[in-house]
């Protein structure tokens, strides 16, 4: 398959390994990936803050970088959920209506692809340790992934996956809310650290960078030597 | 910032500093979620009776005029009073003129968040009427002078000491640290009220069209003195509470217990069709139902969040919030906190000075998923900012967007702004944290990540070539 | 005063006119429920209720024992009234409140005790005196492990509700499966003439506001003694 890669501007300025994981693993899987250079921010800080016109400037840019995608994938339950989910509606009454439906209707994020596109959940991955995994509230509640990131996981060698109580709780980073409303993105993210640390694990594991951007701030603040990856990570290691 | 907004922020950074209060609050809910789990799983199919719910308000509310004839029809009938108020004042006014001309002078009241909405308690008292809320919560809060904490639990931010003193101090009780025996004290105060109260004053949870009942939910018992024992029966309801057919109870009662409280059904669940009728012993000489509006119709015309008037007040989507849980309902400033609060209040008090509060949520979507009746709480969020961000932008943010969209709507711009990033980021960690860093809203409580040495578009050019 | 009648139901007018709001986004067929359930499409997803009464007598035994509510199968009438009688002693029982329904009288022939009838009106302060109140019902609904009461059927508002034991004599035809049927039932009876007051009542007065911890016995009866005649 051709596989346009699509990657989060922040994943692109802060952890292009997170962007080199993805394409290990899709190119292992046999897949020839591309990366359309014209791509820069799906829009989403200017839409979350109410500034539809400017995101929508952005927005353009992505459509026009993925007009000839066949299929457009991303390491981002957030960014994907801006395109599937929120394009429809940003564009709506607008003379490029369809192209964004178009476009929502062939992007996938990461995990979700592989297990529901692919049919895959054992990319030959080998990752040691103990794990939890922390579900991002956009691919959780927003495009129902849940299961896809475990299945990979269990066959994941050599790893334990171990459940904590609060998973489904949001970490507190929320774009610029993490900004603006500093104190209770603190308080989020300490009720989220609390619960990582109470599992035991060693590594805390998301699919989404910008919560682990929130978490690892956090933990690494508090020098705990609980490690953060992302999903496309673990799959990338051998 | 407006006064509100400000508000919000220093009673956001009181309450979150604040661990242990914090802690308290996380272990009130924890008890709820796994009772309101075993619950949901006793339904054959809960995600099926959200989807029934949904669509049974979705039939109310865009009926809303015909509904609410009709309900007026049948229980005008039966000899109850129906006043239509269109603002807080009206309903007051109307509620004191009740009052007045039936000489009363003690009134019992059961919980109704309209009644703090409208301000009634404050307008009564000052007119000379004694008022005391019967509610366990709310007589609490009462005593304490303080608002409702919650929309279900409105003392629930208060421990057992706390009550203990509080009670002590009004009421001249011994101290106690057993929950038993404050609710005795309690109990034991509220029955003389209950036997020499005038008038009593309840809310309604739904209103039924079709036979023109009103049901009231609740536990302790306290709704049905109210409504049973004083001469006058008031019952306050907003205009979209209506539903269409009493079988319709036989839905949103169980719901409402169960979201609302983990519980299968709530202790009493009562329906009352007027006043007392020829031959019946006992009940209210008057029954008056106040419908208010206070701006409800505004909300009605917004088609986008038109749903949010199906709300049951249950609660959950409070109980599962996590700006909620970690500042509190004080927090809000306003009637109905939490998401539903957020969602509703810039329609029913301004949006100018109540949009912050949809700014104020990192858009989890958990409220969404609880809600009973389906409502879209955490997009109504998004489109909240949207609305206020169109009425009254905020130059800072404005500017910002419009370079940021410049920025990233031309690749080449996008590149020299990374670059220079590059160069700003030893700058700011020689002031990480300080005064001077402009991240500091960040680096206070988290570390901030690294540039990478090179972009993912850089590596890829370098790695992969011209290769598109 | 006619406050904003007509001012409101414009406003409703207007808003809802030509400005149709989006459909809840549903993925359950109501239709298709509805079908199954002769127009009740709510029964396809509340919780089962048994098929045959022998079942929901027990799901309302289990249910209702859960909830602390004193549940007794009872085979005469004659049982009934030795269980009553013994309540009465262990409480201490001076004054009870009832009303005349012919399974009430029939319960309380022989109790010695003075009893307070609520039927024809009452004085408040007799009714708040007695320890408990003695009640017929209008239904059992097996769902809920609760009863359904009304005017006729609990005297009045106040007799079920004031007094800090309810007891409630029941016959087991007045089972019903769920809170439908009981709406049902209500219709049937009554037609248009409904009474002024109907309520579940399921288990003991409660509350939770106090840290959240569950307390019995908040304003209405700390007991409820549900006796169930065959």
């Amino acid at each position: 398959m051709r596989i346009s890669l699509f990657i989060p501007c922040f994943v692109d300025q802060l952890y292009p390994n997170v962007a080199w994981s993805v394409v290990s693993v899709l190119e292992g899987l046999g897949h020839e990936v591309i990366f359309p250079e014209g791509q820069s921010c799906c829009g989403q800080p200017p839409f979350n803050s109410g500034y539809w016109d400017e995101a929508r400037s952005s927005a353009r840019v992505t459509m026009k970088a993925f007009r000839d995608a066949d299929v457009v994938v991303g390491p981002s339950g957030s960014c994907v959920t801006m395109i599937k989910i929120f394009y429809p509606d940003l564009f709506k009454g607008e003379p490029d209506e369809l192209e964004a439906r178009e476009l929502a209707a062939k992007t996938h994020e990461f995990s979700s692809f592989l297990v529901n596109v692919l049919g895959v959940t054992d990319v030959g991955a080998k990752f040691a340790g103990k794990v939890t995994f922390h579900d991002g509230c956009h691919g959780l509640r927003e495009l129902g992934i849940k299961s896809e990131p475990r299945a990979l996981l269990a066959k994941v060698k050599g790893l334990e996956l171990v459940e904590m109580c609060e998973a489904e709780t949001c970490c507190g980073f929320g774009g610029t809310f993490a900004v603006k409303y500093a104190p209770i993105s603190t308080a989020m993210d300490e009720v989220k650290c609390a619960s990582i640390l109470e599992t035991g694990a060693e590594t805390v594991v998301s699919n989404d960078s910008s919560c682990l951007m929130q978490i690892r701030g956090m933990l690494e603040k508090e020098k705990s030597t609980v490690r953060s990856l992302h999903l496309a990570e673990i799959l990338a290691s051998k | 910032m407006a006064t509100q907004s400000a508000d919000f922020q220093t009673l956001s950074r009181r309450y979150t500093a604040d661990k242990g209060f914090r802690a308290f609050i996380q272990k009130g809910m924890s008890g709820y979620y796994k009772k309101r789990d075993q619950n949901k799983s006793n339904f054959q199919d809960w995600q099926g009776a959200r989807d029934l719910a949904a669509e049974i308000k979705y039939e109310a509310v865009n009926h809303l005029d015909k509904y609410l004839l009709e309900f007026e029809e049948k229980i005008t009938a039966r000899g109850a009073k129906v006043f239509w108020a269109q603002n807080a004042e009206a309903a007051r006014d109307y509620i004191l003129k009740v009052a007045k001309e039936n000489n009363v002078r003690s009134i019992i009241k059961s919980k109704t968040m309209t009644s703090e909405e409208i301000h009634l308690n404050d307008a009564l008292e000052k007119q000379g009427f004694g008022v005391f809320e019967s509610d366990l919560g709310e007589y609490i809060v009462q005593l304490r002078k303080e608002a409702p904490f919650h929309l279900v639990f409105p003392a629930m931010h208060l421990t057992r000491r706390q009550i203990s003193d509080l009670f002590q101090k009004e009421l001249g009780s011994e101290a106690t640290d057993e929950p038993e025996k404050l609710t005795m004290i309690a109990r034991d105060v509220m029955r003389q009220k209950y036997c020499e109260a005038d008038m009593g004053i309840s809310g309604t949870n739904f209103a039924v069209a079709e036979t023109g009942m009103i049901s009231i939910t609740e536990n302790e018992g306290n709704a049905r003195l109210t409504t049973s024992l004083p001469r006058i029966h008031v019952a306050l309801l907003g205009i979209e509470k209506v539903l269409p057919k009493l079988e319709d109870l036989s839905l949103f009662l169980p719901m409402l217990a169960t979201a609302g409280a983990g519980q299968t059904m709530t202790c009493y669940n009562t329906m009352y069709a007027g006043p007392r009728q020829p031959g019946e012993p006992d009940g209210p000489e008057q029954m008056h139902i106040v419908l208010l509006d206070n701006r409800r119709t505004e909300l009605l015309a917004d088609a986008e969040q038109r749903d949010s008037l199906g709300c049951i007040r249950c609660g959950a989507c409070l109980n599962v919030c996590p700006i909620f849980k970690n500042v509190g309902g004080y927090s809000y400033g306003t009637t109905y906190g939490g998401p539903i609060g957020s969602v509703i209040t810039p329609h029913l008090r301004g949006l100018k000075d109540w949009k912050h509060l949809s700014a104020a949520s990192s858009l989890c979507g958990a409220c969404t998923e609880a809600c009973p009746v389906k409502i879209d709480l955490h997009h109504h969020l998004l489109q909240n900012r949207r609305n206020g961000a169109k009425a009254s932008p905020s130059a800072a943010e404005k500017v910002a967007f419009g370079g940021f969209s410049l920025m990233m709507g031309h690749p080449a711009l996008y590149r020299f702004a990374v670059i220079f990033g590059r160069v700003f980021q030893p700058l700011q960690s020689l002031v990480n944290g300080t005064i001077l860093d402009p991240l500091r809203a960040w680096t206070g409580s988290r570390k901030f990540p690294t540039l990478a040495p090179q972009s993912f578009h850089q590596q890829w050019k370098k790695d992969r070539g011209g290769k598109k | 005063m006619t406050g904003g009648r007509a001012i409101i139901l414009g406003r409703i007018r207007e808003a809802l006119r030509n400005n149709p709001a989006p459909r809840p986004h549903t993925s359950h067929s109501q239709s298709e429920a509805a079908a199954d359930h002769n127009g009740h499409a709510q029964r396809e997803w509340l919780p089962k209720v048994g098929e045959t009464l022998p079942e929901r007598i027990d799901l309302f035994a289990k249910i209702s024992e859960g909830l602390t509510t004193e549940f007794h199968k009872v085979p005469t009438i004659g049982a009934a009234r030795e269980l009553l009688a013994k309540l009465a002693t262990e409480s201490g029982w001076k004054k009870i409140g009832s009303h005349s329904h012919h399974d009430t009288d029939a319960l309380l022939e022989g109790i010695g005790l003075p009893v307070v009838r609520t039927e024809k009106g009452y004085a408040i302060d007799d009714l708040e005196s007695c320890e408990a109140g003695v009640t017929g019902c209008e239904v059992l609904v097996a769902q809920t492990g609760g009863i359904m009461v009304s005017v006729e059927s609990a005297g009045g508002r106040a007799l079920s509700v004031l007094p800090p034991h309810h007891v409630v004599i029941a016959r087991t035809s007045q089972m019903v499966p769920d809170l439908t049927a009981a709406f049902e039932h209500v219709k049937q009876k009554y037609g248009k003439q409904f009474p002024s007051f109907l309520s579940f009542i399921t288990g003991p007065s409660r509350t939770g506001d106090i840290e959240r911890i569950l307390v019995l016995g908040a304003h209405g009866p700390k007991r409820l003694t549900v006796i169930l005649l065959d």
